[in-house]
């Protein structure tokens, strides 16, 4: 019964010595070998029994900290010494990172135990994890079903309880969707918050990394340890980070929410409206106020986004040619050949579709019509939530206008492109979002976006510890499990 | 504004992927279908709006020019696909 545990309640049995780091360790890797879920793309099983020893020893030396012992599954996209970090991607598969990204350390040092490297869409660009060289993953509450994407073995793996929490990046819902369809609670912090050293780059102005978790208080427990200015990251901000799990108790009385109108239009799925309108309800009936605002450029995230991501992705990923790491093709008859063949055989098709619309986007003479104009729409994007936020402490919605739709139900870019409408938004804008279980329609999760202003991950965590402490969605879990 | 065959083709060789010619038709489709989306942009009035290249509007911080990595040369040749007398290998470029 272990799995079914959160991290709060985990951290408690440890200290109190109700079972130790290594059985808690040997119980998710049994769990991980048993599954078909496919959420991980590397088990570490020697590594995280060494790691759960070395805790254990502190736990009995009194040296512990509250997370000293705790198992997590790292999504593949953080670089990890000794371990293969592929990022879901053939062009990475062969390759082993001679240094750790900033929250791979900071998580080792907080003495926690890593039991391998989740699956996710490759390179991060996916909402539904089918497009990892590894295979999809299968949605434990339906195992016909996407577990979103692109953090979508870290979503499963949470959610199926094979692991207490998971690390995930969300670069335009990465974290928040596949939480919705899996769930569970998920937040993406402002942009900044977290440090992106060591995190395989996808789109740079647009990636930030967050916990995956069954509860507002896990995630500030994690939070707590991921959080903070990091001099490798020329991006990262340097801004005391709060104690995120002191402020989870306030009432939320009086706060004042707004709902975008533009969310709750065409194209949202009547079951789902219904689940986030109760949810919302519930924060009405402790004592906060509701009222409707408008974004007016929201419709206008998705052509923005699928500009600017591939923009960035296909200047990114000109790093990954054969030459110094990861895979290089057969033979090559020389350098150009060398760099074409291990490209096109390294990177899968949505890759290369993003790579190539960035490229053109980029290129002389579309550059005005497509990138600038894209910076130029974000601006206003930005501005609408600017003037939200006048009136308003937190924006909430829907995450994703349906529940987890089937393995293989999509077959084009574009209309899967057009199911991150309600995340886009805040990716564009730099603000923290969360994903917090809110119901089920038709027996599948359904989630509540909260969104919040800069740096207002604290009351984001509070509100849903809150909503968490009235509610039980978050704690219901998948058929035998 | 739509591709053309030839214009992807183009585009692929600028981004060092090769496409077969039995994909170009298809690549073409599925990469006009995506800039279909983008048409909507040109709706939108941007006059006198500045693009917004960071979400926090930060300027770069700079750092004193002092070492701060340590020695990985050993480490970076390691996961190297070729290497040889401490170099990466490439096929021959100059003769």
């Amino acid at each position: 019964m272990m799995h079914k545990l959160t991290v709060a309640e985990l951290s408690k049995g440890l200290k109190n010595k109700e079972f130790s780091s290594v059985e808690l360790t040997e119980h998710f890797l049994a769990r991980i070998n048993h599954s078909d879920l496919n959420a991980f793309i590397t088990v570490t099983d020697d590594l995280a029994l060494n790691q759960a020893r070395a805790a254990d020893e502190k736990i009995a030396n009194g040296s512990a900290g509250i997370l000293t012992g705790i198992p997590y599954a790292h999504k593949d996209i953080f670089c990890t010494i000794g371990v293969k970090t592929s990022a879901g991607s053939k062009i990475l598969d062969p390759f082993i990172s001679p240094y750790d990204a900033t929250v791979s350390h900071k998580l080792n040092s907080a003495d926690m135990i890593m039991l391998g490297k989740a699956n996710m869409d490759e390179l991060a660009m996916g909402s539904s994890n089918e497009k990892s060289y590894y295979g999809p993953v299968k949605n434990p509450w339906n195992k016909n079903k996407v577990p979103g994407g692109s953090s979508g073995g870290s979503a499963a793996a949470v959610a199926g309880r094979l692991s207490p929490f998971a690390t995930g990046t969300d670069t335009g819902g990465s974290i928040r969707q596949p939480a919705s369809l899996c769930g569970i609670t998920g937040i993406k912090p402002t942009y900044g918050r977290v440090s992106r050293y060591g995190m395989i780059a996808y789109a740079s102005s647009l990636d930030q990394a967050g916990p995956l978790t069954q509860t507002a208080e896990d995630a500030a427990l994690i939070m707590n340890v991921m959080a903070g200015f990091d001099d490798k990251d020329s991006t990262s901000v340097d801004r005391t980070v709060p104690d995120y799990t002191k402020n989870l108790g306030n009432s939320i009385e009086g706060l004042k929410i707004g709902l975008p109108k533009e969310f709750f239009s065409q194209g949202l799925d009547s079951g789902v409206a219904e689940t986030v309108m109760a949810a919302v309800k519930e924060f009405e009936a402790m004592g906060a106020s509701v009222q409707e605002i408008s974004l007016p450029n929201s419709a206008y995230a998705i052509p923005t986004y699928y500009i600017v991501a591939p923009c960035e992705c296909s200047s990114n990923l000109s790093r990954l040619d054969g030459v110094r790491y990861g895979y290089r093709c057969e033979d090559p008859k020389d350098l150009e050949d060398l760099y074409l063949r291990s490209r096109s055989e390294g990177f899968g098709p949505e890759v290369k579709r993003r790579i190539m619309i960035g490229t053109y986007a980029l290129s002389a003479g579309y550059y005005d019509a497509y990138y600038l104009k894209a910076q130029k729409v974000r601006h206003l994007i930005s501005e609408d939530f600017k003037k939200a936020f006048q009136d308003v402490d937190v924006i909430m919605g829907p995450v994703s206008p349906t529940t987890a739709f089937d393995l293989g139900a999509f077959k084009d870019s574009v209309s899967m492109y057009l199911a991150d409408i309600y995340t886009l938004s805040l990716n564009l804008a730099g603000l923290p979002g969360m994903s917090i279980p809110a119901g089920f329609s038709n027996n599948m999760p359904v989630g509540l976006q909260l969104i919040g202003n800069y740096w207002s991950e604290e009351l984001l965590l509070n509100a849903a510890h809150q909503f968490q402490g009235q509610t039980d969605w978050h704690a219901q879990m998948p058929e035998g499990v | 504004m739509s591709l053309s065959e030839q214009q992807v083709k183009e585009i692929a060789y600028l981004a060092r992927l090769s496409i077969d010619d039995g994909e170009v038709e298809q690549t073409t489709a599925e990469l006009n279908n995506i800039l279909g989306l983008m048409a909507d942009l040109a709706k939108i009035d941007t006059q006198g709006v500045s693009p917004m290249a960071h979400p926090l509007n930060m300027s770069q911080r700079l750092r004193e020019d002092e070492v701060s990595e340590t020695d990985q040369f050993e480490a970076f040749q390691a996961i190297a696909p070729q290497i040889g007398q401490s170099h990466f290998l490439v096929p021959t470029v100059i003769e």
